[in-house]
């Protein structure tokens, strides 16, 4: 038996050197996250170098979602371009209609009503908690609590039903055009979002009670995902991240938009600039935007939906039947759209992952010359690289849930 | 009522134009002293943010391209635009990566949409294209619908 095993060719063969060169020198495990991973919301790769559980470097990949929307912008006419504005964020495509049309309607010096304004406010508002439902619902079941997600996706299909009564479209609504809405609220809104607005602030109350005081939801996210307020201003984070260390930033109140000064509100602001903090502001917006949309509701001015402006927004049906000038107007929009003065805008919104800006320019035609889209999602997941640095690779799961961003968002 | 208003103007040499319009500035900036004037403008009028920087293409004026930094001042609470203009045959301007880590993505970007490069970037490849891609699509030169493939080139054999 010993005589075989001698003999053996594998037993003569030299040790190979297994040895590194530097035998202090960390060995690291490349591990490549995505992009079909289903913890990253979209098609996100994030190239991992892994020593042991901990991450040393963390790379992301991004342009999975390119589509070119800010050079189809440049194709469309000006109207045209609203529905390509749904399609960047598809949680918060309000939000999206809605900056746009602020930034064209600066450009043409448009006076828009009360009630419009009101009317955007409170749209918005829905929409950012259809975002912050769906973030919430799918980040806790990344974490591992899978009942919440039930209880987020209920009442964010209120919410979808809602814009389809205003819109006809649950999703990719465009329905904040350029001078105004799209149409006419239609019959029965207010009780429709009263009824709504009127269940919701219990339904927050179930969700801070399945949460709040979850010792594993809150092993899970208390201390994980640091990143330091000065590393997240460098880098261009903005939204509820910024809010959750801390920095009660918040461009609803230092640059207000579409008469949201009218409102009274506070911003959700928490220092301990983790997970669960993130997450703590994001119910607290929550319940803002209820109180947002309660005001809207009760305090809603009377007056027209859409600018005075026959150039910019269509006319009646019923002018254009029995009107020269109307169809005249109608026919002019319609067909080529309506022209822009030259200039260039920069107008931002507060989203519900941070600070939406478009920069516009026009060259004076109808069509816009130049749509530069500055995303939240974008300027937020430039900071992934540095959260990452050094934590556990189960709690990067957490971490990166906690950005919201939206891969649509980020590569446009 | 915008932010930004009854605050100084700003004044530093490479300026070289300022302008006002529907309540924003914007300064028109000499390219080749662009980080100097993002190192002052960070550290005397505190623009803390870089909110985004990108391009506009006049394609076929000149100068053809227009690199564009908007900067934020929280505490300030004021925005401002800066510009620089950017020959075709000489489309390079200096990186502030270094004045701002955020500039990383964005110049990138701008690099990967416009073919604009900056000195001095840490790392300056595509990234919304793949690698590998030819040309720069927000150029107003590039085809919206692409290149068109000829099938007639196709070997049948």
């Amino acid at each position: 038996m010993a005589k075989i095993l001698d003999e053996d060719p594998v037993a003569t063969l030299p040790a190979p050197a297994v040895e590194p060169e530097n035998p202090a020198a960390p060995r690291l495990m490349t591990l490549n996250m995505g992009p079909q991973h289903p913890s990253t919301h979209g098609v996100l790769r994030i190239m991992l170098e892994l020593e042991g559980e901990i991450i040393r470097k963390a790379v992301p990949d991004i342009g999975f979602l390119h589509t070119g929307i800010e050079k189809e912008c440049e194709q469309k006419n000006w109207q045209q371009a609203v529905t390509l504005t749904d399609r960047v964020d598809y949680l918060a495509n309000l939000s999206n209609n809605l900056v746009y049309a602020l930034a064209v309607e600066k450009l043409l010096q448009l006076e828009i009503p009360e009630r419009a304004q009101w009317m955007r406010v409170m749209l918005a508002e829905l929409s950012r908690l259809n975002s912050h439902l769906v973030w919430l619902g799918t980040h806790a079941l990344d974490i591992g609590a899978m009942s919440v997600f039930f209880y987020c996706f209920r009442e964010r299909e209120d919410i979808l039903r809602i814009f389809e009564i205003f819109s006809g479209q649950r999703m990719m609504t465009s329905y904040i055009r350029i001078g105004g809405l799209a149409l006419e609220p239609p019959r029965g809104w207010d009780k429709r979002v009263g009824a709504f607005i009127r269940a919701f602030p219990s339904k927050v109350d179930e969700y801070e009670n399945l949460l709040n005081a979850n010792p594993i939801w809150k092993i899970r996210t208390q201390n994980v995902g640091f990143i330091s307020l000065e590393d997240m201003l460098a880098l261009g984070v903005t939204g509820p991240m910024i809010r959750a260390a801390g920095l009660q930033w918040d461009i609803r109140k230092s640059e207000p938009y579409s008469s949201y000064e009218k409102f009274d509100f506070e911003v959700p602001c928490y220092a301990e600039n983790d997970v669960y903090a993130r997450y703590r502001v994001r119910l607290g917006e929550m319940r803002q935007s209820t109180r947002i949309i309660t005001q809207a509701l009760e305090g809603m001015p009377p007056g027209d939906w859409r600018a005075d402006a026959p150039h910019v927004t269509l006319p009646d049906r019923e002018k254009m039947k029995t009107q020269m000038e109307a169809l005249i107007y109608h026919f002019k929009i319609v067909t080529e759209g309506f022209r822009v003065p030259a200039g260039e805008v920069y107008q931002c919104v507060e989203s519900p992952r941070g600070e939406i800006g478009y920069y516009i320019v026009s060259d004076g035609t109808s069509k816009p010359y130049r749509v530069h889209m500055r995303t939240p999602s974008f300027g937020n997941l430039q900071a992934l690289g540095i959260m990452l640095k050094d934590t556990l690779i189960a709690d990067s799961i957490a971490s990166l849930g906690s950005m919201d961003f939206v891969l649509g968002d980020t590569d446009r | 009522m915008s932010a930004g208003e009854g605050i100084n103007v700003i004044q530093h040499d490479a300026i070289l134009e300022t302008r006002e319009a529907f309540g924003e500035t914007t300064l028109i900036a000499d390219p080749a002293r662009i980080v100097h004037l993002c190192r002052h403008l960070k550290a005397e009028e505190k623009f803390v943010r870089l909110s985004a920087v990108t391009a506009v293409d006049w394609h076929p004026a000149e100068p053809r391209f227009e690199v564009i930094y908007h900067l934020h001042s929280i505490e300030n609470n004021r925005r401002l635009r800066l510009k620089c203009r950017l020959p075709e045959n000489d489309a390079v301007i200096d990186s502030v990566y270094e004045v701002w880590r955020g500039a990383d993505w964005y110049e990138r970007e701008v690099f990967d949409m416009f073919g604009i490069r900056f000195r001095n970037h840490p790392n300056l490849v595509r990234i919304l294209m793949p690698i590998d891609w030819d040309g720069h699509p927000l150029r107003k030169d590039y085809p919206v619908h692409g290149h068109k493939y000829d099938y007639s080139q196709e070997s049948h054999g």
